[in-house]
């Protein structure tokens, strides 16, 4: 086990050093030179531009740029915006409760659907509840997020009036309006991991409802509510927990369409305005922050199998 | 087993997918007008004229549908393509050559570790936009995919008697990876790509949507939700078709690959998955 873990530790930096290459070279690929979209297009004067380049560290060898870049990232100095020139770390510590907040009503949304439509699935295989439930995983998978974004607008804000369609209220402001406004938003973004994780449990419970322990279980008279929630359904959550380890990290993609669908002022439209307008700092170190989120939750999730199901055993 | 639902999906898939196929192949004679052409009132609703109404410039809506499947399929196909091939190319190698091995592999854990949507949008962004950039945006996000399946599966195939008797004989490297051990992994990708297929298309209309893929006014079913976006209160029809394109192009490709993986692999059969 330790070995294991020494290894999964040093693969994952090994990762991480990989992907601080490609972000740093990506933002120097993208397009349009950063000290000229600070300065303006217009009226800047060469010397101008050479200065703020200087300044930047944009006139430097690509190689001394990115060591330099990484031995300040090490040191805590995150960079300063190139668009907005605030403290890159300030911008991400401003977006992060409200992406943080929508990122765990999706997943406290795709559980409460997932658990229990998984569950009956998998209790009555065949009948028109699993099929609602396959009908309802495939459409989360193959309806894009955007789209059903949109959906979620058209009826329940501009059909019904129910939810607002767009903008972010503080919880410290309004804790009401907080949690209407992130009634949708968390719908669109859990959708798709509600999905896949109904289908993990669907199978890994139809598997578990096999096994030897659940017969003997039922044939020492243990209620069949117990017999489903501590014995079967504990067994079955493991490969659950893995994926969903797996896909925690993997929502930030969704956050981005969710955050431009709904108007909402989180990460993903700070990343996504990042790559429009090249703000490097922003790009590198916010690529690198969820790439560190991605990795550790997939150790995390390795990791996990083992606690949860003393059988396996990494060697 | 499913078996009455599934031959039923089934069947309304290969349907979808053969309409969806014919709207792509024949998008020229299709088109009942010119999908660019500005020659209706803006933002009329459906009526026969006008299948699926017209948007905001005042274009036919069904042709754009119709062209815009073209793009879908044509991005879907070719992306899925090439990262087919290079994750292919990756996988066998890593799997092969033991000094190169920990390189590849963490390189593909890399462009995985990567936020799919972010990868896509910058190399989007530092090329030209248009429909060869979004290609090779999403083939390159989605190479690891096939690269992690077939580093697995080479890495258990290199271990069996008839490789070894193979390189007895005296077989290259090369022929021992293309003849002896892609053919083991034929079945397994084929299922994988054909579940990929659904999700590029579903990649590249986030893409457009956000701005970044095919760019106006080439009517991709991304960028016609994104204009739809505007009208969704005066003219919801505008990104509700496309958005029904997506779904049920990404749905039909699905359920087709759960269908091969149930013939190309039996033993899924038993589980009852």
């Amino acid at each position: 086990m330790k070995a294991f873990l020494i290894k999964r530790i040093l693969q994952t930096l090994i990762t991480l050093f990989v992907v601080s290459l490609i972000s740093f070279t990506l933002s120097m690929v993208l397009p349009g030179d950063p000290s000229l979209s600070i300065v303006g297009s217009e009226g800047a004067s060469e010397a101008m531009v050479q200065n703020l380049r200087q300044e930047l560290g944009l006139d430097q060898p690509i190689v001394v740029q990115y060591f330099k870049w990484l031995g300040a990232l090490v040191s805590g100095d995150f960079g300063i915006s190139i668009r907005t020139r605030a403290h890159v770390l300030t911008l991400f510590g401003q977006r992060l409760p409200m992406t943080m907040e929508l990122r765990s009503f999706g997943i406290l949304y795709a559980l409460l659907v997932a658990v229990p439509m998984g569950i009956f699935s998998a209790l009555r295989p065949n009948t028109w509840v699993d099929t609602a439930g396959t009908v309802i995983a495939v459409s989360g998978v193959a309806m894009p997020q955007f789209f059903l974004g949109m959906i979620l607008i058209l009826v329940f804000s501009i059909w019904l009036g129910w939810f607002p369609s767009s903008g972010y209220v503080s919880p410290a402001d309004n804790l009401w309006a907080n949690l209407k406004g992130m009634v949708l938003p968390a719908i669109a973004l859990g959708s798709v991991v509600a999905a896949e994780i109904m289908r993990q449990l669907r199978s890994s419970m139809l598997e578990v409802l096999n096994e030897e322990y659940i017969q003997t279980a039922r044939a020492k008279g243990v209620s069949e509510f117990k017999v489903i929630i501590f014995h079967a359904l504990r067994n079955a959550l493991i490969p659950v927990v893995t994926l969903l380890g797996m896909r925690i990290g993997r929502l930030i993609g969704g956050i981005v369409i969710i955050e431009v669908v709904f108007s909402l002022p989180g990460i993903g439209r700070l990343l996504m305005n990042a790559v429009l307008f090249n703000d490097f700092p922003v790009l590198q170190t916010g690529v690198l922050l969820v790439a560190l989120a991605v990795t550790f939750l997939n150790l995390l999730a390795d990791v996990s199998y083992s606690f949860l199901d003393p059988r396996i055993r990494h060697t | 087993m499913m078996k009455i639902p599934l031959r039923a999906s089934l069947w309304l898939s290969v349907l979808a997918l053969l309409v969806l196929t014919v709207f792509a192949v024949f998008e020229s004679r299709l088109c009942p007008y010119d999908p660019l052409a500005i020659q209706f009132m803006p933002l009329e609703s459906p009526s026969p004229g006008n299948l699926f109404g017209t948007d905001d410039l005042g274009r036919d809506v069904f042709s754009r549908f119709v062209a815009g499947a073209r793009i879908s399929f044509v991005v879907g196909l070719t992306s899925v393509f090439f990262a087919l091939l290079m994750g292919t190319v990756m996988g066998l190698m890593a799997a092969y050559f033991k000094p190169i091995q920990a390189l590849v592999m963490r390189i593909v854990d890399a462009i995985w570790a990567f936020p799919m949507i972010l990868l896509a949008m910058a190399l989007s962004v530092s090329m030209k936009p248009g429909i060869t950039t979004v290609i090779v945006a999403i083939a390159v996000v989605y190479s690891p995919l096939f690269a992690r399946l077939v580093y697995g599966q080479a890495l258990s195939i290199l271990e069996r008697d008839f490789i070894m008797a193979a390189q007895a004989f005296g077989c290259k490297p090369a022929r021992l990876l293309f003849t002896h051990v892609l053919p083991n992994l034929a079945a397994p990708l084929i299922v994988q790509a054909t579940l990929t297929v659904g999700t590029a298309i579903v990649l590249e209309s986030s893409l457009s949507f956000l701005g970044v893929g095919i760019q106006p006014p080439t009517p991709s079913w991304g960028v016609m939700i994104q204009t739809g976006y505007k009208w969704l209160e005066k003219a919801p029809w505008l990104s509700v078709m496309p958005g029904v394109g997506i779904y049920v192009a990404t749905v039909a490709f699905s359920v087709l690959g759960d269908w091969l993986r149930l013939i190309l692999d039996p033993k899924q059969l038993s589980k009852g998955a």
